[in-house]
């Protein structure tokens, strides 16, 4: 995989639509190309998280294991969708378990040449933190919606 | 002859066909007029109100297909006295019905557009009829998007259906739920996480959305930010209703009463009042 593949594949990701040339450059060096069996871990709750994926074809779930019920899955996502802060947050373990549920294509971005790029770089930080936080808000509201259990609906 | 709904305040003796178990607490019911005549025509969207002899009446959407009216459908969710009592009922029982009342879901707006249904729990159950239309009139219409959400697998209607729906290459048709067991191969997460990823086009669509109040405003708000214009989503509101007619004024909503005017109603027109708590 050249370079230029790999800069016009993370163009290409909604995640970084808008992002400058000069930043995405800086990503690039941090950034693979991964795929996933259908079936296969990505990774498992508790393992120390050092990388972080960007969904391009395929679908993974995330994985919890709730007493009384065995493994449950919470979420699943798809093409266009970011998987795993935990590389940002201390301690930086995964807080879940994620799985390919079919064949997945991803970028995976390696979070600890990131962090140590965001430190250096403000401008990249704030790029990465700011896309981030629009992530996070919007799994917030995903799960409170689901916390409402929006499908039972008492009529007014 | 036609089932004789001419008096909208005298219901007619329907009889009760086939019984299907949805799921623990819902039930698709297929009537048919219990004086041997035909069934009434209705379009889709619209709902009647069911009598259960001696408890009393509920508004219920008709669920089957406009393009065969002689046999009547609903799907139920046993909720209090009333659907509960007609969750009951048994083949050859009989029920009154009053109807069909109401407006219906802009089948003929929506042509040459792409159509995108949004459904959550029992609210697929009056889009069924608009899906049925969309069907049979195929080629009239853009990609066409289904997106039905639910609490759990268990709580997922029409099963059979769904499946069958999944496989036409014509449709579109993403299910989710909000937990699942590991071995779930589908989707997981509410039905709002679906709408950013469905195929259609934002800015030639026409949107159908029916479900519980919070499902349906955290869905046109996904849908606007998609890029939807509020003139393009419909929605079916609910409220408690008793005389079905625009009479007896129970079930106004701002300046509408929702069984005349609705229960569809163009989002663009309401939004004032949807967000808005006590209304
Ligand atoms: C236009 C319209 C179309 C409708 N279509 C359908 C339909 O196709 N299928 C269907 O099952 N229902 C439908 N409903 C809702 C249905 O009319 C009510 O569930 C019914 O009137 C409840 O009457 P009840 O006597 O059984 O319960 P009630 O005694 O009135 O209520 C019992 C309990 O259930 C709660 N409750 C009432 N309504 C609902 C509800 N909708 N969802 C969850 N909890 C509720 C009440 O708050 C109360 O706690 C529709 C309503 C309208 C206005
Ligand atoms: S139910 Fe009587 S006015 Fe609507």
């Amino acid at each position: 995989m050249t370079m230029e593949n790999l800069e016009r594949m993370l163009t290409e990701h909604p995640f970084f639509e808008g992002l400058n040339k000069r930043c995405l450059q800086m990503l690039v060096e941090c950034a693979s190309n991964v795929r996933f069996d259908a079936g296969e871990v990505i990774f498992r709750e508790g393992e120390e998280a050092g990388l972080f994926y960007l969904i391009r074809h395929g679908r993974v779930s995330v994985e919890t294991f709730a007493p009384n019920r065995g493994p449950v899955i919470i979420q699943t996502l798809g093409e266009g969708d970011l998987l795993g802060w935990s590389w940002l947050i201390e301690p930086y373990r995964w807080r879940f378990e994620a799985r390919a549920v079919e064949l997945t294509r991803a970028i995976a971005l390696d979070g600890t040449c990131l962090r140590g790029k965001c430190a250096e770089d403000h401008e990249l930080g704030y790029e990465l933190m700011k896309r981030i936080a629009y992530v996070i808000e919007n799994r917030l509201q995903a799960t409170r919606l689901q916390l409402l259990n929006v499908y039972d609906g008492i009529r007014s | 002859m036609v089932a004789d709904l001419s008096d909208p305040m005298v219901p007619s003796p329907f009889c009760l066909q086939k019984v299907r178990k949805e799921t623990y607490d819902t039930f698709t019911l297929e009537l048919e007029p219990a004086n041997g005549a035909d069934g009434f025509p209705f379009a889709a969207g619209q709902f009647n109100m069911l009598y259960a002899f001696g408890i009393g009446e509920a508004p219920l959407s008709i669920s089957g297909d406009p393009a065969k009216p002689q046999t009547l459908v609903h799907t139920v969710r046993a909720v209090g006295a009333v659907t509960q009592a007609i969750c009951r009922l048994k083949r050859g029982d009989v029920l009154g019905v009053r109807g069909p009342f109401g407006n219906h879901w802009p089948m003929e707006e929506a042509v040459g557009s792409d159509v995108v249904i949004v459904a959550g729990g029992i609210g697929l159950a009056p889009l069924r009829p608009a899906l049925y239309y969309l069907l049979s009139n195929r080629e009239k219409y853009g990609r066409i998007a289904v997106i039905y959400g639910a609490r759990t697998l268990e709580d997922l209607l029409y099963k059979p259906e769904l499946e069958q729906w999944r496989s036409q290459f014509d449709l579109d048709v993403d299910v989710t739920v909000d937990t699942a067991p590991a071995s779930y191969r589908g989707n997981v997460g509410v039905v709002t996480t679906l709408i950013p990823r469905a195929r259609f086009d934002p800015f030639h669509a026409v949107a159908l959305v029916c479900g519980p109040e919070v499902m349906m405003r955290f869905t046109v708000r996904e849908l606007e930010s998609r890029g939807v214009d509020p003139e393009n989503i419909f929605i079916s509101l609910e409220r408690n209703m008793r005389c079905g007619i625009g009479f007896c004024g129970h079930c106004q909503f701002g300046s509408a009463f929702i069984c005349k005017d609705g229960p569809v109603f163009c989002y663009a027109e309401i939004q004032p009042f949807f967000a808005k708590r006590e209304i």
